[in-house]
């Protein structure tokens, strides 16, 4: 047997106007897990296609167990045991967790050419086992949560024998404990001798399981490392070019009046009793696990979904918001978690999707857009937020994961609104823009407008916000000054512990 | 022009790129020229200013019910009942002034405001009733409509109309048909309207995602309400000039319409899933099938002979937009 599973040399991939990967060489060891580094764009998942044979690269050459090889297809590479798990789950929901398990594979019983469902359940049940899940193999993918389908998508892999699953962002939709679990797994996964290629911007995640780190910038590897060598710093460095000074820069605004006051909102089996202040130039920052009714809330104040009670003001006056309409109407923003299901229309281009919120102002007598004002307005806002590549034209599903996250968050700048609600603004984007987006919420804030941050990461909350208040199966069961709270005190209140109350100064 | 989102967008970048966006966006045009070379070849009289003013002729109505289609498909749905829309606003219009006397100003409302009516209620049925799919509310009006014409008048045709209501579908100004004149003008306040309003921009948003056009503070009830009230509008419109033109009110008339125009939206490259089409791609695709019609006549082939071939370009003509795709996706610069 040779030392490398998989070895790939020289590989260079280009798009119309991107070259996307130049001269890329990589190789993964039997039962290794290697992690896989680089900002948004850099070409990660490109690599990763091309690799599983979505893409086919235009040089270089793959040696799989020292042949040379060629995917056309992702079937191909199936066959020679590699798979990809992406952040995109290819879950059917529809289907059973078996039939999902055994798709394209299932068993026969023998002379018969019916399905064998007694048989595939059990090999089904053996292996979410192995994984350390104890579900009900027959009930529907849908009825269990991403953290479980991700296992389910394991389980399929192992049912497959795989030498090799290359994992896209696994954990950007993971709750904490979701994620302990998975990464429990990857380890598990090493010792039956599978190797994993993990892509991730959770630094700590990357050096809590490598064993090696490549690094890639711009579409050209930097290097790779062992884990011994590499820290947090290091990567960093190597990534974006230059070290960072300020993980969580802070806004210098005092707070002022009050811009949104929600008072016992409720939402029959999701909010209970919800009411908070928000001020002008002030952060609050949403915890809890997930599922927490994070999402429902800020759903639910936006007119996303009917409230059944409750009582919201802005700046002062009683609003009716019955739509993202009226929301908007009255200077609210939301950007939604998910963006590809609820921010992007990933089929046209960055103008359309981010003018999308603010297309009245660019209108003339009241009906016509002024194509040229839009187009300056686009550019300008590409500068701004440094979207990449700086294409107005490029159809938005083309770009990295983090470059669609900030066509999002262009479209929002666009609509001029005063409460912005950002639900996870930072997952799937690298350490450097994640500080871009802070500084931008910071300039939001400092330029008077009031933000709501929902996010799962709590080393996030605790840095940017002034006030965190924490959820808990749909009510809110902690309030802490970012001052004087630790990582503990949210925990407990999340997970249903004694709630500590303390105002902010 | 941004009328349309497809696959890989100019990337401003090489000239060599930029050819292949306009072969790409001209892809139904050169289909129409190709065909209408081999048609010039095969029939010494389809090149005569004749021939060609009857084309643009009978082309006339199935391009004025292909725009307000495209419409709907370009938010992913369909209006079913165009052809039926059609055949009772025109009875309607029929009753109205041949029958009961009354000016042919009123007809002509008559008959545009049934239009708007039943547009209107596929609409409301579509978003007020949540009603899954469009396909099942126009196809609901398609079998009302088509049964009250029938009902109204007691299935029998209506002839004899004032020569004003027949300047539309009948009349000349020079060698060039009025209808073809109108449907121009239509195209060109289509083509303002659905690149440079922002309904016409929400309308390609609701069908590129409607869950994130609805976050995005858009009523997209009101959008769809919007759609399918001009696709009956339209509907009526064509009407207009099928009974100027045939000087008769049927209730069986535009039977199958609705098909014809979806094919002129396809061939002309609006795409199923919505959110994709273009104005001018929808005129090129109704052109294609008048010309197909038109040359398989001077050829003598028979109407049965027509339908085959009518259905083969429809699926070759989608066959090489999924070709063209493919290559743009694994486009090598
Ligand atoms: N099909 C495509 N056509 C044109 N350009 C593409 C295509 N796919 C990717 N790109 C471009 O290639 C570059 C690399 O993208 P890729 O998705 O590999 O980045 P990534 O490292 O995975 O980033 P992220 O961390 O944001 O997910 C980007 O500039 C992207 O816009
Ligand atoms: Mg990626």
């Amino acid at each position: 047997m040779c030392e490398y599973l998989l070895s790939l040399k020289g590989i260079c991939k280009r798009f119309p106007g991107v070259n996307a990967l130049t001269d890329v060489s990589l190789d993964v060891k039997n039962g290794e897990i290697h992690a896989l580094c680089g900002e948004n764009g850099a070409g990660k998942s490109t690599f990763i296609k091309i690799l599983t044979g979505v893409y086919q690269s235009n040089d270089g050459e793959m040696l799989c167990e020292g042949k040379v090889v060629r995917f056309n297809n992702t079937k191909e590479s199936f066959s020679l045991g590699i798979t990809a798990i992406y952040q995109e789950l290819s879950i059917l929901p529809n289907l059973t967790v078996t039939e999902n398990i055994f798709l394209g594979r299932e068993l026969r019983i023998p002379g018969f050419g019916l399905l064998d469902y007694r048989r595939m359940n059990q090999l089904a049940k053996t292996a979410l086992l192995e994984l350390g899940i104890d579900i009900d193999v027959t009930k529907t993918a849908s009825e269990y949560t991403m953290g479980y389908q991700q296992m389910i998508e394991i389980a399929r892999a192992l049912i497959a024998n795989v030498k090799l699953i290359i994992m896209d962002e696994p954990t950007s939709s993971l709750s904490g404990r979701e994620v302990d679990v998975l990464l429990k797994n990857i380890h598990m996964l090493k010792e039956k001798g599978i190797a994993v290629i993990y892509i991730s911007h959770r630094l700590e995640e990357v050096l809590a399981i490598a064993d090696r780190i490549t690094v890639i910038r711009d579409g050209c590897k930097i290097g790779t490392m062992e884990r011994s060598e590499a820290d947090e710093e290091k990567i960093i460095r190597l990534m974006v070019g230059r070290t960072l000074e300020e993980k969580f820069p802070r806004h210098q605004t005092q707070k002022g009046e009050i811009a949104l006051r929600v008072r016992n909102l409720n939402q029959r089996g999701r909010l209970k009793d919800i009411s908070f202040d928000l001020h002008k130039g002030e952060v609050i920052g949403f915890a809890g696990l997930v599922g927490a009714g994070r999402t429902e809330l800020a759903r639910a104040i936006f007119g996303a979904d009917k409230i059944d009670g409750g009582i919201i003001e802005i700046f002062g006056k009683v609003v009716k918001i019955n739509s993202p309409k009226d929301a908007i109407h009255h200077g609210m923003a939301f950007l939604t978690e998910d963006r590809k299901g609820q921010g992007l229309i990933l089929m046209h281009d960055i103008i359309v999707n981010s003018t999308l919120t603010g297309l009245k102002k660019f209108c003339k007598f009241g009906y016509f857009i002024d194509q040229k004002m839009v187009v300056a307005e686009v550019d300008e806002m590409m500068r701004e937020l440094q979207i990449h590549p700086a294409i107005p034209k490029m159809t938005t599903r083309l770009l990295s994961g983090g470059n669609q996250q900030k066509v999002v968050i262009a479209k929002w700048l666009c609509s001029k609104a005063k409460i912005f609600i950002f639900d996870e603004p930072t997952r799937g984007i690298d350490v450097g823009a994640k500080v871009e987006v802070y500084n931008l919420i910071n300039r939001l804030v400092n330029e008077g407008a009031a933000v709501i941050v929902i996010s799962s990461e709590l080393p996030e909350v605790m840095g940017i916000s002034d006030r965190i208040l924490v959820m808990n199966s749909g009510k809110i069961t902690g309030e802490f000054s970012c001052l004087e709270v630790t990582p503990e005190e949210i925990l407990k209140a999340a997970t249903g512990g004694i709630s500590h109350e303390c105002k902010h100064a | 022009m941004n009328a349309s989102t497809p696959e890989v967008q100019s990337h401003g970048g090489t000239q060599k790129t930029q050819l292949r966006q306009m072969i790409k966006k001209m892809g139904s045009l050169i289909g129409l020229i190709g065909l209408s070379l081999v048609l010039t070849f095969a029939s010494p009289y389809f090149l005569t200013i004749d021939n060609i003013m009857n084309v643009a002729r009978q082309s006339a109505i199935n391009s004025l019910i292909a725009i307000g289609m495209l419409l709907a498909i370009l938010t992913a749905g369909i209006d079913l009942s165009v052809g039926s829309i059609l055949a009772l606003s025109t009875v309607m219009m029929g009753i109205v002034v041949v029958k009961m006397g009354m000016s042919p100003v009123v007809g002509v409302l008559v008959c545009l405001g049934i239009g708007i009516l039943l547009g209107w209620l596929n609409g409301m049925m579509l978003t007020k009733m949540s009603l899954p799919h469009p396909f099942i509310s126009t196809l609901g009006t398609m079998n009302v409509a088509r049964g009250l014409a029938l009902i109204v008048t007691a299935a029998s045709p209506i002839s004899n109309f004032p020569a004003s209501i027949q300047f539309l579908g009948a009349a000349f100004i020079g060698p060039i048909p009025v209808s073809f004149i109108l449907v121009l003008v239509v195209y060109a306040v289509f083509h303002v309207f659905l690149n440079y309003t922002t309904v016409g921009r929400y309308i390609y948003a609701v069908g590129g995602n409607p869950e994130a056009t609805r976050l995005s503070g858009i009523n997209i009830d009101k959008v769809l309400i919007i759609v399918y009230t001009i696709s009956g509008l339209m509907a009526a419109l064509g009407g207009l000039v099928l009974v100027g033109r045939v000087n008769s009110a049927y209730p069986l008339a535009g039977l199958g319409y609705e098909f014809d125009a979806i094919a002129a939206c396809i061939i002309g490259g609006a795409s199923f899933m919505g959110g994709e089409g273009t104005v001018w791609g929808t005129l090129i695709g109704s052109m294609i099938m008048a010309v197909l019609r038109n040359g398989l006549n001077l050829l003598s082939v028979s109407a049965e002979m027509q339908t085959v071939a009518i259905g083969i370009v429809i699926i070759l003509a989608v066959y090489i937009d999924v070709l063209r795709h493919k290559a743009a996706a694994r486009v090598k610069t």
